[in-house]
Formats: C-alpha cells, sequence, structure tokens
C-alpha cells in the first residue's frame, strides 16, 4: 500500500459536553484529523449500542464515544450509563471478531476543546493502525441491517 | 422506507465570510447537495455570503413559501450559535421550527482543517448526514405548563436571605428554610467585612429581621427539605421541621430559659468551638427567629430524666418536652439553592499544626476572636484567653490552590488575610506576616484596601509556607511558633517566629452538596460546587427548569457578589412566575404502551423519577414534564417502546447513514 489509508470514524457527542468542547476547538482554530464525523446526541446516555454497530456495518473503520467526566454529567449520572454500555459493547465486538479497540470512549468537558482535538487525532491514528474494517463492504452485499434488534423481544 | 412521500428539502450553504467559504468549496458543496441528494427529496441548495443576516434569513423564509419546503438545512455554524435565529425563520414563514436543522460546518469542519479538498469531502458528509436526518424530524410543539406563583429558598445565608426579600417584595410568597436555629449563614458569624470594615452584624441584621418578619416570607428554621417531586412550575416539596420543643406561638424570645439552663455546652457551629452555649439556645443575640431550640442530645432531662429547669421558669409555658419532627408539605413552582459552603478543615495540612499546636487559628475562629460578641469580647488574645500577641503570621491558600486539596483560588481568603492583618495591627499593634502565593485583590476598592494596609506596616511575604512548628533551633525562637517559608522574591528559605498564626482556610462544598443535589435533581462539578446552566451566560440558572442556585453553593465568592447572584436568582424566578407558564424544548421520551412488555429496565435508569411503573396495567410511563431528555431509556429498551423526540432511533440512523454517503444513490437505481 503505497497510499496511506484515510480511515471513517463515526464521532457520538453529548450536547452538553463534548460537542461544545468541539465547538470550542473550532472557536479556538485547533487543527485536528478530519476523519470524524459527529452526531450530536442530548447525553452519551442517548447511546444505543446498535449505533455503533449500524456505523461499523455500514463503513465506519471507528466508533468515538464522548460525554462528560464521571460526576460530570448534565443529567446527573447518565454518562455511568454509557460507560456500562460501552464495556459490555466491546464483549460483544470481541465476540462478533471485531477488534474492541476500534470502539473508544472519550470524557471531554465543555471547556476541554483542546483535549477533544487531540483525543480525535490520536484515535484516527489508532484507527489508522488497526486498518480497513471492510464490513461495510460485505454488508452491501448483504441484505442491509435497517432497523435495530428490537424485533427478537415480543410485546 | 422508501415509500414514504418524499419531502421537499431546502439546503443553505454559508460562506460565513471567509470563515467557512475560506476552507470549504460552497458553491461546489451546494450544487453538490442539489445533484446528489435529490433523490432524497433536496430541491434547492443555495449558498449565501451570510445565511444569519436577515437577507439570509428572508431568502429561506421566501423558499418555504414559495417552494413549498417541508425541511431546511443550514449548512453554517455550531446549532449552539444559530439554531434558535433559522428556527425562528422557519417559524415566521409558517414552517414547525423542529423541522430545520444545522449542519455544523464551521465549528466542525473550515476551523478545524486546512485542506480544502478534505474539508469539503468531510461538508459533503456532514450536509449528507444533516439531511438524511432531517427528513426523519417530526413536527413538535414547545410543551406549555403552569406556573405556581411560591418559590422555596433553600439556606439562609446572605444569598438566599435577599433571594427571598426580592421575591417577597414584589408580592409573590417565599419559603425560606434554614437547617441552623437561625438565618445569617456564615456572615453572622464574621467581625467586620473587607473592604470597607462594615461591622458584619450591623448590616446584615435588619435583612434578617426584614426576612422574618416579611408578611410574604413563610421562615422555616430548624428545618431541612427531605423530599422534592414534580417539575419546573410545580414542585412538591417535604421539609422536615425538626422539634424545637419549644412552642413558637408562645414563646416571646425572651431568653429566661436559656439563662436558667445548668448545661453548657462548646459551640462547635457558631463560635468554632472558642465558646460555650447552653442545652437551650439561641445561637447568637441577633438571631432570627428569636426562639431558642433545645439541643436534645446535651439537655439534662433528655439525657436523665431530670432537671426541667427551662420548663419551670419560662413565663408563657412555651417549652415543651413532648414536641415531634414535623413533615410540611409546600407546593411551589421555582427553588432557589443558596446552601453555602463549608470551611476547609485545616487539620488535614497536618504540616500546619492546626488542633496540634495551640496557637494556630482557622480564619473563622478568628472571625470570633475579633468579634466584639465573640467569646472574648473582642480581645484578640492567644489560645490561654489572656495573652496579646506581639507577632502574627497570617498564612494563605490553605487548602486552596493547591494538588493536594483543592486546586481551585477560594477566592475571598487574599481579602480576608489583608482584613485579618489591618485587625490585628488595629488592635493589638502587633507585627503582622502575610505569606501569600499571588495577592488577589479584584474588585471594587479591593485594591485600595491591599495599599492600605501595605502602608499600615504589615509584612508580605511571598511564598508558600513550608511547615508551622515549635521546634525552636535559635534562642529567639523558644516559645514561639515558627514560620518556615522559602521567600521567592527574596530567593532564600527564612524562619520567622511568631505567637500566633491564623490559617486563611479556603472554602469547599458543603459536606452534603452531592446528596443535595440529588435529591434536587441537579449537577455538581467535579470540585462539588454546583454546577450552573452556563458559567459565564447563565450563572445561576440549572439544567434542570425551575431550579436556580446562588452565592457560595455555585462556587467560592465573596458577599457582594453572593448577593447580587442572590438578588439574579430571584429576578430569573419572577420573569418565570409573571410569565405564568412556561415553554419547555420538547425533547422528551413517551413510552408506546402498545410496544412495552413491562421488564421495567428503564426504570432504575432514570435520575428524574420521570419514570414511574403503572402496576395495574403492567406497562411503564414517563412523565413528560418531569423529563429532561437525556434519552438514557430511549437507548435502554428492548423492546424499542421508548420513542425519543428530537433524537430518536429513526434520525440518528439516518443520520449515521448519510455521514457515511449511503443515501447517495437512488433507491430504486
Amino acid at each position: 500500500m503505497t497510499e496511506q489509508f484515510e480511515p471513517t470514524i463515526i464521532g457520538f457527542t453529548c450536547n452538553w459536553c463534548s460537542y461544545r468542547a468541539a465547538d470550542l476547538a473550532g472557536t479556538a482554530r485547533i487543527k485536528y484529523a478530519p476523519n470524524v464525523r459527529l452526531i450530536r446526541m442530548m447525553c452519551s446516555g442517548r447511546l444505543d449500542p446498535t449505533f455503533v454497530l449500524r456505523a461499523l456495518s455500514s463503513g465506519a473503520d471507528g466508533v468515538m464515544i464522548t460525554g462528560c467526566h464521571p460526576g460530570e454529567c448534565h443529567y446527573i449520572e447518565q454518562n455511568y450509563k454509557a460507560l456500562r454500555r460501552y464495556l459490555l459493547l466491546k464483549r460483544v465486538l470481541k465476540g462478533l471478531g471485531i477488534e474492541p479497540e476500534r470502539v473508544k470512549l472519550v470524557w471531554a468537558s465543555a471547556a476541554e476543546g483542546v483535549r477533544f482535538a487531540s483525543e480525535t487525532t490520536l484515535f484516527v491514528e489508532e484507527i489508522r493502525k488497526l486498518g480497513p474494517l471492510n464490513w461495510g463492504k460485505y454488508s452491501e452485499q448483504l441484505p442491509v441491517i435497517s432497523e435495530p434488534v428490537h424485533e427478537e423481544v415480543p410485546a | 422506507m422508501s415509500e414514504k412521500k418524499l419531502e421537499r428539502v431546502g439546503v443553505y450553504v454559508c460562506h460565513c465570510g471567509t470563515n467557512i467559504a475560506g476552507t470549504v468549496d460552497v458553491e461546489g458543496l451546494a450544487k453538490w447537495s442539489a445533484e446528489k441528494l435529490k433523490h432524497q427529496g433536496v430541491v434547492i441548495a443555495r449558498d449565501y455570503k451570510f445565511m444569519c443576516s436577515s437577507l439570509g434569513q428572508e431568502l429561506i423564509e421566501k423558499d418555504i413559501k414559495e417552494l413549498g419546503l417541508t425541511r431546511v438545512v443550514v449548512a453554517a455554524c455550531s446549532p449552539h450559535l444559530h439554531e434558535k435565529t433559522f428556527r425562528t425563520a422557519a417559524k415566521n414563514a409558517g414552517l414547525n421550527p423542529y423541522l430545520v436543522e444545522l449542519a455544523s460546518i464551521r465549528e466542525q469542519v473550515s476551523w478545524v482543517h486546512t485542506d480544502k479538498v478534505i474539508a469539503t469531502e468531510k461538508a459533503k458528509a456532514v450536509v449528507a448526514g444533516t439531511v438524511s436526518r432531517v427528513i426523519e424530524n417530526v413536527p413538535l410543539e414547545d410543551i406549555k405548563v403552569p406556573i405556581n406563583p411560591n418559590t422555596l429558598v433553600v439556606g439562609g445565608g446572605i444569598a438566599g436571605i435577599q433571594a427571598a426579600l426580592e421575591i417577597a417584595n414584589a408580592g409573590f410568597h417565599v419559603y425560606l428554610v434554614e437547617r441552623e436555629p437561625s438565618i445569617g449563614g456564615h456572615m453572622a458569624q464574621f467581625d467586620k467585612t473587607f473592604p470597607t470594615l462594615d461591622c458584619s452584624a450591623c448590616i446584615l441584621t435588619p435583612r434578617m429581621v426584614e426576612a422574618g418578619t416579611h408578611p410574604n416570607i413563610t421562615l422555616l428554621t430548624w428545618s431541612e427539605v427531605t423530599n422534592v417531586s414534580g417539575y419546573v412550575g410545580n414542585f412538591n416539596v417535604t421539609i422536615k421541621k425538626k422539634a424545637r420543643f419549644v412552642i413558637e406561638e408562645l414563646c416571646t424570645g425572651c431568653g429566661i430559659c436559656e439563662e436558667k439552663c445548668p448545661k453548657k455546652v462548646i459551640d462547635e457551629v457558631f463560635e468554632a468551638g472558642l465558646g460555650y452555649r447552653k442545652a437551650v439556645y439561641t445561637p447568637f443575640a441577633q438571631a432570627v427567629p428569636r426562639y431558642p431550640v433545645m439541643d436534645k442530645e446535651n439537655c439534662t432531662y433528655f439525657l436523665k430524666g431530670t432537671c426541667k429547669a427551662c420548663e419551670k421558669f419560662c413565663p408563657t409555658g412555651a417549652i415543651d418536652f413532648t414536641q415531634q419532627d414535623e413533615f410540611i408539605n409546600v407546593e411551589v413552582g421555582n427553588i432557589i439553592l443558596t446552601t453555602g459552603y463549608d470551611l476547609f478543615d485545616a487539620r488535614r495540612v497536618s504540616n500546619y499544626g492546626y488542633g496540634r499546636l495551640p496557637n494556630v487559628f482557622t480564619s473563622l475562629e478568628f472571625e470570633r476572636l475579633s468579634n466584639a460578641a465573640g467569646p472574648t469580647n473582642g480581645n484578640i488574645v492567644l489560645r490561654d484567653g489572656k495573652t496579646t500577641p506581639k507577632s502574627v503570621g497570617i498564612i494563605h491558600c490553605v487548602g486552596s490552590r493547591d494538588k493536594n486539596f483543592n486546586n481551585y483560588c477560594s477566592v475571598i481568603c487574599c481579602m480576608q488575610g489583608l482584613k485579618f492583618a489591618h485587625l490585628v495591627h488595629e488592635r493589638t499593634g502587633a507585627t503582622v506576616y502575610n505569606f501569600y502565593i499571588d495577592m488577589r485583590t479584584a474588585y471594587k476598592a479591593y485594591d485600595e484596601f491591599y495599599q492600605r494596609v501595605l502602608e499600615e506596616g504589615t509584612l508580605f511575604v511571598r511564598g508558600k509556607v513550608a511547615e508551622v512548628t515549635n521546634a525552636a533551633r535559635y534562642e529567639r525562637e523558644k516559645g514561639k511558633l515558627i514560620i518556615q517559608v522559602e521567600d521567592t522574591l527574596a530567593g532564600k528559605q527564612r524562619r520567622i517566629p511568631v505567637d500566633m498564626v491564623i490559617l486563611s482556610s479556603g472554602l469547599q462544598p458543603r459536606h452534603d452538596a452531592k446528596e443535595v443535589g440529588k435529591l434536587f435533581g441537579i449537577s455538581c462539578s467535579t470540585d462539588g460546587w454546583f454546577t450552573e446552566k452556563h458559567p459565564k451566560l447563565d450563572p445561576v440558572a440549572t439544567m434542570t427548569e425551575g431550579i436556580f442556585i446562588a452565592g457560595c453553593a455555585q462556587g467560592p465568592k465573596d458577599i457582594p457578589s453572593s448577593v447580587a447572584q442572590g438578588a439574579a436568582a430571584s429576578a430569573r424566578v419572577l420573569d418565570k412566575i409573571l410569565q405564568r407558564e412556561v415553554a419547555l424544548e420538547p425533547i422528551k421520551a413517551s413510552v408506546d404502551q402498545e410496544l412495552c412488555s413491562g421488564c421495567r429496565i428503564c426504570n432504575g435508569l432514570c435520575p428524574f423519577h420521570a419514570i414511574t411503573f403503572l402496576e395495574d396495567r403492567m406497562v411503564t410511563e414517563i412523565n413528560p414534564a418531569l423529563c429532561q431528555g437525556c434519552g438514557t431509556c430511549v437507548a435502554a429498551c428492548p423492546a424499542g417502546a421508548i420513542g425519543g423526540t428530537g433524537f430518536s432511533d429513526e434520525q440518528i440512523m439516518a443520520q449515521i447513514d448519510g455521514l457515511l454517503f449511503r443515501t447517495l444513490e437512488p433507491v430504486e437505481a
């Protein structure tokens, strides 16, 4: 491979901290790797692990989850729930044969624009080392997982 | 998925002068959106120099009307900046404001990347994601709830008194709850206030009396809030009124019970351990209300079953040993928390010797020593109660700006140290040393006070004190406290013998601030102070609608700032009361009870108590007014029964697809 692999990464951000950290990085003109595309949610607790699976199966090489620092959640304690899901999700990924390192949880407060930028760049490098995931390419040939995994549970 | 009728989407790319256009090919982006996203329903894509200008907004409004747009995407700055602007514009043109989304291509693209090709590519992804998402948006209406005009103020320090008085004076009812027997807070313990050297009691007491007698204020001292339910405009609060063993209606506050009580107790709270009080007591002469409180733990009758001296001598028969704690329910629309601070425990800095070396005092102890109504009648003396010190060392930043304890600056300590220096100098003529790291005397007339203290001859040593010890090395140090310090201006170590050391202890959050925060549904920062909604633009509001904070509960501050915040919080409350109803952002979770299996997984996830389980129907319900919209329950529901407006599964899934360019090819190709 002569050309450098440019990973595509989806970043989930919390409206109150990490999204504002991204805003701050912008306002302060801090440069970081352009590979991460952000989605704003109200809280990292909103993160349904199926979002991550959807992103990875649709072409993303990595997923960055960001939220408020422990103890600083704007919804008091919901970031701890994000942490719980994140840890479980990593086990699931391992079971699926996907490197758990493709998903990373980063705490960043609204004041940490510099941290947001450096963590982003760092994660891009980590994913670059892991190489492309290619799950998206295969799933294109297969029926697309378009619905979250709700259906199997009887109402 | 594709059976739905296509929405008519308009995409508006902002140049933001050169802020965006300098790094992103804006014309190309608009053209690309019109072509590649056409199958998704994009009917128009324009670029314009400043979309947020009135001309830019008019452009959107015109298109909504003329082209019949049903969705709008503005690719510009962060939604935190101009979301409201464009939503209002849409509303003016007759489109539901929640059908407008901003794609942040300035903060997230043009300002953080340099390569124009790469930046444009990322901007395309951001726009594609936002278009996919906006299609899944549903029209929403702000939720309106009525506001109960009563207010609860928790904490009767100066900030709470100020807030209560402002609201009461405006004609609305206030419940002022205070944990201690009297209102007044820390300010009532002080002798003088910097920089004017006003007598603290002289300026505070009139306010206390006003609060105690105001027809619109219900004063509940010796009381604590035990439960809070409800939401903005409609809180239901349970207050525990601890048994005073004194019937308030009968008590005249004559003080005979206190005089006759044979039991003396060290007063750890008001006198900071330096003085005594009785088992039945009012904490200080100017206490409001005047009714005493009986201290059950120390009362001879409660301990041994005999005495009742107070009852025998009470001229109005106001003593009642059978009194029980009382629980009061009140309904309020807004709550202001002014719960104040705890003094940093100077024992923790063991090398300063507080608690071990008798003549090391804390700042609060010194306040009581220098107070004319204090245990020594205002005589500044050593722990033996009679010797006047000839030299005094005041150590700043005790427990503050210190990695081992608290990182933050406690704000008041510099000025407090200067005030102490002045008082010692004035009353004893002693030599006074101030040991400081940095002198911080910002704000009106503060630096002038510093100059004044300098001119009075107080000595200043710049450096963090390493140790206070009584281990003398030289003759001149015998019987003294020796302050070991690196004088960073002189560049050498110094040992300064003094008779008395005063530790300017920092402020720290109340020991129970976390629990109190949880009770009211607000969060604390890592330092433990209550978190404000915005550190600059919304310092007295919190993330929980209808709950406000003021004074030191929000962070260390001096009296003028506490008063200002108390007044500011009351203005915010009055604003809410006068609006009569409040509009809540409709970002809420709701349960589709047809789908709910009653598994109760979501039940324990909500810190706002918005989720209740209906036992009779075996389904869960979410109270929209309590729901703050975090979406944790939405993500947790295994049956997909919980939907979250504003950030639904469909919206986020669509945005993921868009961001990954999965939406570019027409579905029926």
